[in-house]
């Protein structure tokens, strides 16, 4: 089987960007699934319904959305392979725009959109800069020079992904994407496999449910700021 | 040059020299939050003051950030490298959507344009997407694209991502909150254009020569009418776009100048493909497509009498032009402001 990670903010497109990828495959119905990674709610589990798409929603809820990622994508892979897929696709929301869900040796697809603003993929952190493949959506709507330079933004913080223009709505570029889903390795585990990047560090007491304020109700990962002598 | 080069470059050579010979520099390291750096120091040793785990922020350390950035400086001066002269293309055809094989060779070079006509749907999208992933009877027409007359090898497929194609149509618009100016200086500078002043005042004049009403290099882009943004993304791809191969959109509603606009892409030894129902455009160009059903029916080259009709067909629409302005400027339309055209 072979597994894609897909990342990317919120409403870039990714849902659609898949479907079309999917389409682009040409495989057998049922041999492509989909396990979505969200945090609160989730209505694409609708749109890979009327695809028939197999497909699993799994909300990470008051946990750090990366490490419900990783705790439990080895879960999905084994899903993946009971259900006999061919390919398995993970899409995550890159949320604090830290979360990147990349596995060594595993294609890693981060979808931005043109819309997002110019200097975005300079503040895209780990999910842009590790990623295999960057897709740009929504170029239909904005002027040739602009997706030129966000091309050349995503260029300087990742020198060497492929970048690749896909139109959601069409398909348009799909094709391509999906030439580099062909390509990659098949798997069976992944377990002993190796994150590119270390998660978020998630480890003080306001993780584990605190709320009052103050020093003294403060342990564990504590980051200060330094502030000018006023 | 590799990147193992650049490694040594950047171990030895004082940050400042760098930053002069390669401007882009700046940027990768205010990405990295590193600003403000002693210009006399090589890049280890500023990075020996650095805070660990700030660069860790990153996913770097400072090892890492030499070879990072090497292959930054080495990507750069790659693409630089990598802007290759397309001499032509050719489409040799597939199949439609019934699966009729399309008879079809069309090599087409660049200064030339090819217009494109059929119903909406008849899959003119599809013939541009075939072009820009250099389809290989691989996509669902089973076209295949030729480069300067033969096909392109996997890797260059895989790595031209859109670069080979520029597209140009009615519903783009401009989003960054930018000036004119910084516009199209900013433009200029993800082309790595040298001594991009001239360039941008060129490409400002001549948006400015198209659009009806001027702008100035300090109106916001956004700011900009329909037909004035439109004649800068014109004067834009003509001047400043690296690709090759430009495909417009229905130019007709965009309020401009045409003629001259076709005229500045073509003048700039690019390869132009319009899909258009526009009769003067169809006619004004090389050669016209027709698609039917997904796939190319005919290609018709463009015959003396029909250059001879453009002449009356030029005139019906400066006479619409003229209504036009009349409008604009205020006064009543008569009967006079109407010439015949029926000649018997």
């Amino acid at each position: 089987m072979k597994l894609i990670t897909v990342a990317g903010p919120p409403s870039s497109g990714k849902t659609s960007v898949i479907l079309k990828t999917i389409a682009a495959l040409g495989l057998p119905p049922g041999s492509v699934g989909v396990v979505k990674f969200d945090s609160l709610t989730s209505f694409d589990h609708q749109r890979y319904d009327e695809q028939q798409i197999p497909n699993q929603t799994a909300f990470a809820g008051k946990i750090c959305p990366d490490h419900h990622f990783v705790s439990n994508v080895e879960g999905a892979v084994e899903w993946g392979m009971k259900k006999g897929l061919s390919v398995l696709v993970t899409e995550s929301a890159g949320l604090c725009n830290r979360c990147s869900p990349y596995v060594n040796g595993i294609l890693s697809v981060c979808v931005i959109d043109n819309l997002s603003g110019i200097n975005t993929p300079r503040k895209i952190g780990p999910m842009l800069k590790y990623a295999d493949v960057v897709v740009v959506t929504k170029g239909d709507v904005v002027s040739q020079a602009e997706r030129e330079v966000f091309a050349f933004n995503i260029r300087e913080v990742n020198a060497s992904a492929t970048v690749l223009f896909v139109n959601g709505i069409t398909g348009q570029g799909a094709f391509m994407l999906a030439r580099h889903w062909q390509d990659t390795l098949d798997i069976r585990t992944l377990r002993d496999r190796k994150l590119r990047f270390t998660m978020p560090a998630a480890i003080c007491s306001y993780c584990t449910g605190e709320t009052l304020i103050g020093e003294m109700y403060q342990m564990g990962m504590v980051k200060r700021m330094e502030f000018d002598d006023a | 040059m590799k990147a193992f080069d650049y490694v040594a470059e950047v171990s030895s050579v004082p940050i400042g020299d760098i930053l002069r010979r390669y401007p882009l520099a700046v940027d990768y390291l205010a990405n990295i939050r590193l600003v403000g750096v002693d210009e006399t120091k090589t890049l280890p040793e500023i990075l020996e003051n650095v805070d660990e785990d700030m660069l860790e922020e990153f996913g770097l350390d400072r090892e890492e950030v030499i070879f990072h950035f090497s292959a930054f400086l080495e990507a750069f001066s790659r693409m630089e490298e990598s802007i290759e002269t397309i001499s032509s293309i050719t489409i040799l055809g597939g199949r439609d959507k019934t699966g009729r094989p399309e008879m079809l060779e069309l090599t087409v070079t660049p200064g030339e344009v090819v217009s494109i006509v059929g119903p909406t749907g008849s899959g003119k999208s599809r013939l541009l997407e075939d072009i820009e992933c250099l389809a290989q009877r691989d996509t669902p027409t089973a076209r295949q694209i030729l480069i300067n007359g033969s096909a392109p090898d996997l890797d260059k497929r895989f790595s031209t991502g859109g670069k080979l194609v520029a597209q140009l149509s009615q519903n783009m618009n401009f989003v960054m909150d930018l000036t004119v100016q910084e516009f199209l200086e900013m433009h200029a500078k993800s082309r790595m254009i040298p001594g991009s002043a001239a360039v941008v005042e060129k490409c400002f004049a001549v948006a400015n020569s198209l659009a009806g009403e001027k702008f100035t290099l300090d109106t916001k882009v956004t700011q900009l009418s329909g037909g004035q943004s439109r004649s800068l993304m014109i004067a834009d791809t003509a001047l400043l776009s690296s690709s090759p191969i430009i495909l417009i959109d229905e130019l007709e509603n965009a309020g401009i100048d045409r003629r001259e606009a076709i005229e500045i892409l073509v003048g700039n030894e690019k390869i132009v493909l319009m899909s258009t129902h526009d009769p003067l455009l169809a006619l004004r160009a090389d050669k016209r497509i027709v698609i039917r059903n997904g796939g190319v029916t005919k290609v018709i080259e463009t015959t003396a009498e029909e250059e001879q009709t453009l002449h009356k067909i030029e005139a019906i629409d400066s006479a619409l032009l003229n209504i036009r302005n009349q409008l604009r400027r205020g006064a009543i339309v008569t009967n006079e402001s109407i010439p015949e055209f029926q000649e018997k």
